[in-house]
């Protein structure tokens, strides 16, 4: 186990080390010159100039890349050109809206998921099934920035048991931060329970059509006893990769509904950025985003040996 | 009085009537055997003694375990009976265990089901029953997971389950279907003794007419859900009564007429053939290393010839087929046919004259293609394939020669049996006139009437059309009958080569007499009769 782990851990390493060579191509040297293109068309030859001096671009290539990826390794993203303020405190800022909104958001999911799942697939065909089925079948359908309006609608303006919008920032208390969080979260959730729902039902069902689940059931074991024993832990795998493309989508996909929220997320940092062509942002959070996918991969990783006593042997 | 009572059974699914008014029983320390063909019904016997029946099944008549009525009692008394009175051993040992529990708390959970032993106790008692089918803790950790055992040793693991808590009765579905012969001398040994030792009752479900003789006192041989003839072993096979048992009988028995043959020149040469592959790397940097498939195998197909490769699972048969067939690259040595180098980038018209039918008929064929393009889709082998009515001709030709009727062209492939299907295989294979034909297990997956059949066939064509092949099995008997050199693998090695019926009563090499004698052999009812009259 631990040399499996210490073998995902060197993966990711090289996979970092890659994906920043790739965002560094493909950003800094790929067309033309990073500095007119965020100055636009009509710029001066001087201020030209005095931007490139100042994002270091008379230097070469691999200077750039090494003082890039090594200021990174010590927290330094650079400066924001548009802001005037470091990449990484506007990051950091931006980490502590979006990282605990995926989180809430993929910890309602899962919640939601698996009993509905579980609970399809063991009365298959039956009423039970069939109505949540249907409903998955809604979640997926229902765009979530349409599904956040009518949340606002009914528990902000009609109820008033939440607010429409904004986040009072982490200061306030956990409750506050958590409650301004909760209808964003569940927007984020209702899609992403009702894929994570279909693919616990039907990695059940397949399990549960094996051999070892009759073994299990000749052993003396109710249907029950050999879904819970036997068939869950066998159905996880296929569902932890799910849950890991979700969560990755969650921190960095939530655009929509940050901008539906008005909540100060790392997606709208994108967008902001992308809009105002300020590249080193725009690089940095790539970077980060890229890095916190790979990070969700290598726990995913463990995750299947945990699961799978298989996978810890083969090495 | 009887262990189990089984009386006047009917089973349907969904209104299709499978098992009709079927009785039999099972006394203590009896081994009964339930055998006929796949569609019998004697699989789903075993399973309703069990109460696990596929959804939407009927079920009429009366199944008595020592005076207890199974049949519909609720399911929690069923629970209460399963693993605890009786124990149900399994086909397919490789898929038959949760991969992700070890192999002691998949048996400790039997004990721990049915009895109030606290885990020590379980674990103690499932220490007990492994090594007692031959898993002793020392050598087998309880701590295993599944995968880190061979087929046979799962096999124990599940027999082990099963007799955890010595039920009265036992029920094995074709326990032994899927291991080598000498696994399978060694598992039904085991549950001779197992029997023995517990005074357990043995219902077995096989289809093997060996195992049959060889293990069971009583027999029921069944036939579209329905008991034709049951009777204690000898005396049924001494005096068979039924047309349907006879045939079984004669069917597993087949011996086939093969023609004379007169080798001429060298088809196929494999000389020094080294394949090695890759092992899964387990370090990132480490250099590679390599299992060895096929070890420095050398042997000659003459025109004519009828060579048989027999071995047991893992022995490399596979691989050299593969490489024979220029699929893959040997490592070292050489491949020869019809004197030009055999290897994947080999050409169109070489492989033309290599032509292969594979083991599984439901598998191996396009479903959404009608039979005439799939048999003639070796014709782009060849720089001129025959086009219209010539080509016609040829599809009728060839499924005549395989006893289809030329019709069956327009068909598509689930419109027939297992048997037609091998038949399709074969006129696939024969369309282009190959020089060597390579029979990959050909009729492993076959009924042992339809096996015959097919066997029957290859030897008339054999006649017909001046055959030369090699035909590749684990089946002793077959390739007993069908050859006339037989290739023993092992390890990679061939460890014997001779003239078939040399090697089967005067084996050289030890494997090749431990094979012989591990294998199943049918009662010689000559013998039987004459004592008995």
């Amino acid at each position: 186990m631990l040399r499996y782990s210490l073998k995902r851990l060197l993966s990711l390493a090289i996979s970092l080390i890659i994906a920043s060579l790739v965002i560094f191509l493909v950003i800094e040297v790929a067309p033309g010159d990073p500095a007119s293109f965020m100055l636009g068309i009509n710029a001066q030859e001087d201020t030209l100039n005095a931007l490139r001096e100042e994002l270091g671009l008379n230097q070469s290539k691999l200077e750039r890349y090494l003082s890039w990826t090594f200021g990174m390794l010590q927290g330094d993203f650079g400066t924001s050109y548009t802001y005037r303020t470091p990449v990484a405190d506007m990051v950091q800022d931006r980490l502590w809206v979006s990282l605990p909104l995926a989180i809430y958001a993929l910890a309602l999911s899962t919640l939601i998921a698996f009993p509905a799942g579980i609970y399809a697939a063991s009365r298959r065909g039956g009423l039970g099934d069939v109505s949540i089925m249907g409903a998955t079948q809604l979640g997926v359908a229902i765009p979530n920035f349409w599904f956040a309006m009518m949340l606002v609608l009914v528990f902000a303006i009609n109820l008033r048991w939440f607010s429409a919008g904004g986040f009072p920032g982490w200061d306030n208390g956990l409750f506050t931060g958590l409650k301004a969080l909760t209808l964003p979260a569940i927007a984020l959730a209702l899609p992403q329970a009702a894929i994570l729902a279909r693919v616990m039902r039907s990695s059940l069902l397949d399990i549960l059509n094996e051999d070892f689940i009759r073994t299990a059931r000749a052993k003396g074991l109710t249907p029950r006893q050999a879904l819970w024993r036997h068939a869950l832990r066998n159905a996880l795998i296929p569902v932890l990769t799910i849950i890991g493309l979700q969560f990755s989508f969650l921190l960095a996909g939530s655009i929509i509904i940050e901008q539906v929220f008005y909540l100060p997320g790392l997606g709208r940092l994108v967008f902001q950025s992308i809009s105002q062509r300020d590249l080193i942002v725009v690089e940095s959070v790539v970077m980060l985003l890229v890095f916190a996918v790979i990070l969700v991969n290598f726990i995913v990783d463990l995750a299947y040996a945990w699961v799978d006593p298989r996978l810890r042997s083969r090495t | 009085m009887s262990l189990l009572t089984i009386k006047d059974l009917s089973i349907s699914i969904h209104g299709t009537p499978i098992l009709k008014d079927v009785s039999l029983s099972v006394a203590q320390g009896e081994i009964v055997a339930i055998t006929g063909e796949s569609g019998s019904g004697k699989s789903l016997t075993a399973f309703s003694v069990m109460q696990l029946l596929p959804r939407g099944t009927q079920t009429k008549g009366s199944i008595k375990l020592d005076g207890k009525e199974l049949l519909n009692a609720p399911d929690g008394d069923m629970c209460a009976l399963r693993g605890n009175d009786i124990g149900m051993v399994f086909q397919e040992p490789m898929t038959a265990l949760n991969p992700l529990m070890s192999i002691g708390d998949q048996v400790m959970e039997t004990i721990l089901l049915h009895t109030d032993s606290s885990r020590e106790q379980a674990r103690q008692r499932a220490e007990e029953t492994l090594a007692r089918v031959g898993l002793p803790p020392e050598k087998y950790s309880l701590a295993r997971f599944p995968h880190q055992l061979s087929g046979g040793q799962r096999q124990r693991v599940v027999i082990a389950m099963a007799i955890a808590l010595r039920p009265r009765l036992l029920i094995a579905d074709e326990p032994t279907t899927a291991l080598d012969v000498t696994t399978q001398a060694q598992i039904l040994d085991l549950l001779k003794d197992l029997v023995q030792d517990f005074g357990m009752g043995l219902l077995m479900i096989t289809h093997d007419l060996a195992v049959v003789s060889d293990m069971a006192e009583r027999i029921v041989v069944m036939r579209y859900g329905e008991v034709v003839e049951t009777g204690a072993t000898k005396a049924l096979f001494a005096n068979m009564q039924h047309d349907y048992t006879k045939a079984l009988f004669a069917a597993s028995a087949h011996q086939v007429a093969l023609p004379e043959n007169t080798p001429k020149d060298a088809l196929l040469v494999v000389k020094d053939a080294i394949r090695d592959y890759p092992k899964p790397r387990t370090e990132l940097f480490a250099p590679r290393t390599y299992t060895r498939a096929v070890n420095a195998v050398s042997f000659t197909l003459r025109k004519g010839e009828r060579i048989g490769l027999v071995g047991e699972s893992g022995c490399g048969k596979s691989t050299l087929t593969r490489a024979i067939l220029g699929l893959e690259p040997l490592q070292r040595g050489s491949i020869t046919a019809f004197n030009q180098r055999v290897a994947p980038d080999m050409p169109a018209a070489l492989r033309s004259g290599l032509q292969v039918v594979f083991q599984d008929p439901y598998g191996s064929f396009n479903p959404r293609h009608k039979v005439a393009r799939i048999i003639t889709e070796p014709f782009h082998l060849l720089p001129n394939p025959p086009r219209g009515q010539e080509r016609e001709n040829r599809i009728s030709q060839v499924l005549i020669a395989v006893g289809l009727h030329p019709t069956d062209a327009n068909k598509y492939i689930h419109a027939f049996s297992g048997g037609q299907r091998q038949r399709i295989a074969i006129a696939r294979a024969l369309i282009i006139n190959p020089e060597l034909i390579i029979f990959d297990e050909a009729v492993s997956a076959l009924d042992v009437s339809i096996r015959a059949q097919i066997l029957d066939l290859i030897a008339e064509l054999t006649q017909t059309h001046d055959l030369s092949y090699l035909f590749i099995s684990h089946d002793l008997s077959v390739v007993r009958t069908i050859t006339d050199r037989v290739l023993v693998m092992k390890d990679g090695e061939i460890v014997e080569d001779g003239e078939t019926e040399q090697v089967f009563t005067n084996p050289r090499h030890p494997y090749t007499a431990s094979l012989i004698k591990a294998a199943p052999t049918l009662p010689d009812v000559k013998a039987l009769t004459d004592v008995s009259s």
